[in-house]
């Protein structure tokens, strides 16, 4: 708690000019909207480029709106930013860096990160990052055509993507991202070992703060060998090195190796704090203790030392040994274990709750329906026989879109209907946001549903024009039907931008609880002011106690000291600031 | 947790930096046990200079230990002099390496002439590029130990600085001794 006094003593509460309060602030707070709104900008411009080839597709060499005729080298570039925006731009600092600053120190009860300056330049990297990227968007060649997953010799010579520049660009800005969440990992690990509140003990902090912290430590641990075949591309992209060039004696699939060791850990490094938001959100509104606290903390640990060991399952067609695709067929089965095991802990949690339909209720839901499609659509994907059929096609697309929206997107949105009355001290309206829902979780099956069939009938994903392949002609119905999807998806997040900007100013305003959660963020006022708690709180349980028998109140916060366990319950206890 | 903030911190830049590291270096131990080849590239480098080098730093290692334990007692002036002695061993350090690099460029081994090469000069280039970072920051910490503050300090970048250390003590035999 070292960190409590130091803090308080440089927060004197002098005014602050708007640069000094918006973007150059220290307050783990500011810092997390700076990442949820850049990262919401970063979703409009992933979700633009995905409009655009979309239409492509289903109206192949017809002129697109907003964009107009979309060559070859348009398409590559195109997707290429979509996939690389959505992850790297959208996903990680929404869901780990704005809802992990936001909530580890109010969540922990301290009063902010315990390097605040650390936090400050973590978030200035990632911003240069950003800037990076989209300057790419206007460099001769346009923005990196090798896809996402930047496979050599595609990435690594100009004369194959076509994007000299972008090329370079998208490996220098993915570097610095990289060091920008590697500073903040640092930061969120740190103040969760180290400054929490009195009292708080391991088994006492909320879930999704046990996720996030998973998440940057798996982050931490993969994100390495990535790093350094980054240099090392770079090195073959710029200055004629052949680390990746089997004419020099290198190897591509080394790089494949150096990124799925990164990549497929990373997909529960955004994985686990969707499933944390979710946790949170479900709890509190079936007015029920989690289902098997433990069991849910010890399954994220194995899931996220699995994690580990199942890249290869992304290279089965790559040349490597078929031993070796034996083993990570073994290992990618395993990881579907724990993953299940907390889904079936969540349904449990439901089982006899008095659930309440709240937006993000809804979309906690709809998590785990969505989810779990995408969970078990993997299974063919992991087992090494059955990928050899389906690699490269859109079923791989589809699977991985019914893993990632729910993750990015329905978790984010989960995660912001909730947490929104203690970001902007305002309500959300709920109307608005169950027209979004719908219009969202509807527009996204329409999409990858029909993707599923054509990537089954034999759509290859990194085909630009179906109309060159008569055989496929028969999809075609199916490509549109996914392409209309899309634009209902994009024809309702109006409503959501709507509601979001509007109830910040005109939402009714929230109270501390508005919901009657039991977590320490409920205790501070809404929104928080800088240093967090009028009076720090001290924790006496853990954060699941709602319904308990013999009390008055459904709920029972951290902070408020009440009997020990036991003992008949007080009625003095539910007082709540 | 028993550790303090600072310290844990550097320990979890040391885990994420082992990592890199252990990326980079993976990459090459699995191609050069496929390249037997590369043994008379290896041969060009200077096993003696490479010898000295790890003497300087393991010695520069000594005096952060010696700046460490000064921190201990309170004498912040002597850890910052022990600090500024292990600043002069990563000195050192670097004029030998960039001898080392101007003779093995003159005579035409340069990043992109061969995969060994490539190897060499990106492994051996992160880690004096962690070098002078160690240096930088060093000169910092001692100034305000110095002045008898946050002396705490003084242990952590020794931390730091041992890291470094111990990388070049995976380097010096995989590059230089592995003929």
């Amino acid at each position: 708690m070292s960190g409590h006094a130091a803090a308080h003593a440089d927060h004197g509460h002098h005014h602050q000019s708007f640069f000094q309060k918006y973007l150059w602030s220290t307050d783990h707070k500011v810092i997390g909207m700076q990442y949820l709104f850049t990262g919401m900008l970063m979703a409009l411009i992933g979700g633009f480029t995905v409009y655009v080839f979309r239409m492509q597709l289903a109206f192949p060499g017809e002129s697109v709106p907003l964009w107009g005729t979309v060559t070859a080298s348009d398409y590559n570039s195109l997707v290429t930013m979509h996939g690389s925006i959505m992850i790297f731009w959208v996903a990680m600092p929404v869901l780990i860096a704005a809802f992990g600053n936001f909530l580890i120190p109010l969540m922990l009860g301290c009063d902010d990160m315990v390097f605040p300056k650390l936090n400050r330049l973590s978030y200035q990297i990632f911003l240069i990052s950003v800037l990076v990227i989209l300057s790419s968007f206007f460099v001769p060649g346009g923005p990196f055509g090798g896809a996402w997953t930047a496979y050599p010799p595609l990435s690594a010579d100009p004369a194959y993507n076509a994007t000299p520049w972008g090329a370079t660009l998208w490996l220098v800005a993915v570097a610095l991202e990289f060091v920008a969440f590697l500073l903040g990992g640092i930061n969120f690990v740190t103040t969760a070992m180290n400054s929490r509140a009195p009292g708080m003990k391991m088994f006492d902090v909320p879930i999704v703060i046990w996720m996030i912290v998973l998440a940057s430590l798996v982050f931490m641990a993969s994100v390495g060998p990535l790093i350094a075949g980054a240099v090392m591309l770079f090195f073959d992209q710029r200055l004629g090195t052949g680390f990746f060039d089997p004419a020099a004696g290198g190897d591509p699939v080394l790089w494949q190796h150096l990124f799925w060791f990164f990549g497929h850990p990373e997909v529960y490094v955004v994985l686990l704090p969707a499933l944390g938001i979710v946790a949170e959100v479900m709890t509190t509104f079936s007015r029920k203790k989690l289902f098997a606290y433990k069991t849910v903390v010890f399954t994220a640990i194995a899931t996220s030392i699995i994690s580990f060991f199942v890249w290869a399952h992304h290279q089965f067609v790559a040349g490597i040994d078929p031993r070796m695709a034996g083993l990570f067929t073994v290992t990618t089965l395993i990881i579907s274990v724990p993953i299940a095991e907390m889904m079936f802990v969540y349904i449990a949690t439901l089982y006899g709750g008095s659930i309440r339909l709240t937006t993000a209720m809804l979309w906690a839901l709809a998590f785990i329906a969505e989810f779990l499609i995408g969970g078990v659509t993997g299974i063919f994907l992991g087992a090494a026989g059955a990928d050899v059929y389906f690699h490269d096609t859109y079923f791989v697309l589809a699977h991985f879109h019914y893993t990632f929206f729910p993750i990015a997107f329905i978790g984010t949105f989960a995660g912001l209907s909730y947490w929104f009355p203690k970001m902007f001290g305002r309500m959300m309206n709920e109307t608005l946001g169950k027209i979004h829902f719908w219009g969202t979780v509807i527009g996204f099956n329409l999409i990858f549903i029909p993707l599923f069939l054509t990537g089954s009938g034999g759509d290859h994903r990194r085909i630009f024009d179906y109309s060159l392949f008569p055989e496929l002609e028969y999809l075609q119905p199916l490509r549109i039907l996914a392409t209309v999807g899309l634009l209902i998806l994009i024809a309702f997040q109006p409503v959501f931008i709507y509601n979001f900007i509007n109830s910040m100013f005109r939402g009714k305003v929230a109270e501390a609880n508005p919901w009657r959660a039991n977590t320490l963020e409920w205790v501070a006022p809404s929104p928080p002011p800088h240093g967090n708690f009028a009076e720090m709180p001290v924790v006496y349980r853990g954060p699941y106690e709602y319904s308990v028998e013999g009390r008055d109140e459904d709920y029972w916060p951290q902070n408020v000291p009440g009997d020990a366990p036991g003992e008949p319950a007080g009625q003095s206890a539910g007082q709540v600031a | 947790m028993g550790l303090p903030t600072g310290r844990l911190a550097v320990w979890w830049v040391i885990a994420s930096e082992i990592v890199i590291f252990g990326g980079l270096l993976g990459s090459y131990i699995m191609y050069r046990l496929s390249h037997d080849a590369w043994a008379e590239q290896a041969a060009v480098t200077n096993t003696l200079a490479g010898a000295f080098n790890t003497f300087v730093l393991l010695t520069s290692s000594l005096s952060a230990v010696l700046a460490h334990r000064a921190a201990e007692q309170g004498d912040g002036r002597k850890a910052a002099r022990m600090l500024y002695f292990t600043v002069l061993g990563g000195g050192v350090f670097l004029v030998v390496k960039s001898f080392e690099w101007g003779y093995e460029i003159s005579h035409g081994y340069t990043l992109a002439s061969n995969l060994f090469w490539s190897f060499y000069y990106t492994a051996a280039g992160l880690h004096a590029l962690h070098v002078i970072a160690g240096m930088v920051i060093m000169l910092f910490v001692a100034r305000t130990a110095a002045r008898n503050e946050e002396l705490q300090r003084v242990e952590n970048i020794g931390l730091y600085w041992h890291f470094v250390d111990l990388v070049w003590i995976f380097l010096f035999p995989l590059l230089y001794i592995a003929k």
